[in-house]
């Protein structure tokens, strides 16, 4: 039983959920595969037990977690997020886990730490359809007020189960304000640093992935306009939405971003 | 193949350029378009990836009629299959006109329904600025409209009273264009994928094949006439 115990949380988009059946056969997953359905295909390969995170770099004492403990560590909120992919598709996702800050707390990162960076699980074995040409294991990076900030999720379920492992098992972050390819999945390590992190997609074509990634209608990808979305719904017709700056989290985020340019740094 | 079996072999190659256009259309009255996550976009990759396989097949013609005498009359089948490249890349472009740049399908069936066709134009007219700016920005856009406006051309022309009022030195030189328009067709998609996919290189290999025996065929043939005349001055 796959079944997980969770409490309310304030966070709570009413928009229309996308059913989980698609939110779990459409998914970017590249160490299983280059099309949307290869992961839940391919998936199943990923062993997620036994599963440590490592708490490294600048914090005071190194440390591995057991994924287990990192799950009963604080009550798992069910939070209704907005998922933006830079692709110009959208759903809406029930995902179940805390706020990154608190991890953060427990790790104890050192005054000088300005980044946190995500490392995903490598595991050729395990990944036979993994494609060639990036710079793998997957890196992804936040600044450490985003990182803190309460939206910031790390995320062990979706619609009140453990995460299928085509989302991400057991364990990946969420920041629904950025383009979903900021999101880890799959985490082994967690590393504190004082310079901007390697992140894989901003190596692979710096001009198209920016380290920021916040969703933002005004500033083009390469191929695509941003300004607005396919939301993935139930009809054959596509349900076309406007994009909304910080995908609608401009409340909570905006004021991270006072003074930049976010089209030099998108 | 015996010139009394190509009437039927025609409705034959009607049918199988026909069935996965009949395969979509089922797809969408069965339901299991509805429930793939994201049926824009598989509509799309689909009507795609046919415009550039009839392409393919229409090109493949012309180097295994080469190969014996008895494949000669196959030629009496690469208008239609051209033509079915055509038909699918236009089907293509409409995904793109009508479901990607934010054309509201619902409305103006609805509208349609209602009797009120002018619903179309509307729709038309609040998206054409998107579709303005995505040609005008985007290559892989401009290459794709490239590839289709030389397949319009060359199926405009391609009835035999075309190719009789152009003559057939001018009709040769127009329909050369083909190559152009496959390539542009490869060029497209790679332009398309994300940095690191490759999945376009099966139908570039394809391609290359099918361009690389014109290259082989020219060069063996200009040797044999050169030996030719060799003989025949000794």
């Amino acid at each position: 039983d796959n079944k997980l115990k969770t409490v309310d949380s304030k966070y709570m988009v009413s928009e229309t959920q996308t059913t989980m059946q698609k939110a779990t056969t459409f998914n970017n997953f590249y160490e299983f595969g280059g099309d949307k359905s290869d992961p839940s295909h391919n998936a199943h390969t990923l062993q997620t037990r036994p599963w440590t995170i490592q708490l490294t770099g600048m914090v005071k004492k190194q440390q591995t977690v057991g994924i287990d403990d990192l799950m009963a560590y604080r009550p798992l909120e069910s939070r209704v997020y907005r998922h933006r992919c830079v692709e110009a598709w959208s759903m809406v996702i029930p995902w179940d886990g805390y706020s990154l800050s608190e991890l953060i707390n427990f790790a104890e990162p050192l005054p000088s730490a300005k980044y946190v960076q995500f490392i995903s699980n490598l595991n050729r074995k395990q990944m036979p359809e993994i494609l060639g040409g990036f710079d793998w294991p997957y890196s992804e990076g936040l600044r450490m007020d985003e990182a803190m900030n309460p939206l910031t999720l790390l995320c062990f379920g979706c619609y009140g189960e453990a995460l299928p492992n085509q989302n991400g098992a057991p364990v990946r972050v969420i920041t629904p304000w950025k383009y979903g390819f900021k999101g880890a999945k799959s985490i082994v390590q967690i590393k504190f640093t004082d310079k901007q992190p390697r992140t894989l997609w901003n190596d692979s074509a710096p001009n198209e992935y920016g380290f920021y990634a916040n969703v933002n209608p005004q500033v083009d990808h390469p191929r695509w306009s941003q300004a607005r979305e396919r939301r993935i719904d139930t009809g054959v017709f596509p349900h076309m939405v406007p994009t909304q700056m910080f995908n609608g989290y401009s409340d909570q985020v905006a004021s991270m971003y006072n003074g930049m340019d976010l089209r030099k740094n998108y | 193949m015996p010139t009394r079996a190509i009437p039927y072999v025609k409705v034959l190659v009607h049918l199988i350029c026909l069935f996965p256009l009949m395969g979509m259309i089922y797809a969408y009255r069965s339901g299991a378009l509805a429930n793939d996550a994201d049926p824009v976009n598989t509509l799309t990759h689909w009507t795609g990836d046919w415009a550039l396989w009839w392409l393919f097949v229409s090109l493949a013609v012309t180097p295994i009629r080469r190969l014996s005498p008895k494949l000669s009359n196959l030629i009496r089948f690469r208008r239609m299959l051209g033509l079915y490249a055509f038909v699918y890349a236009t089907l293509h472009l409409s995904t793109y006109v009508f479901l990607f740049s934010g054309f509201d399908v619902q409305a103006a069936l609805d509208g349609v329904r209602a009797g009120h066709l002018g619903v179309i134009g509307t729709q038309l007219k609040a998206v054409w600025p998107t579709m303005l700016d995505d040609v005008l920005k985007r290559k892989f856009i401009q290459v794709g409209l490239f590839a289709w406006v030389v397949l319009l051309a060359l199926a405009v022309t391609s009835p035999t009273f075309m190719l009789r009022a152009m003559g057939g030195k001018n009709w040769q030189r127009l329909h050369r264009f083909v190559y152009a328009a496959a390539i542009a067709g490869c060029i497209h998609y790679w332009w398309m994928v994300k940095v690191g996919v490759r999945t376009p290189w099966k139908d570039s290999a394809v391609l290359a094949v099918l361009l690389g025996a014109r290259v082989v065929w020219t060069v063996w043939n200009e040797r044999r006439k050169a030996k030719m005349v060799a003989v025949k001055a000794a």
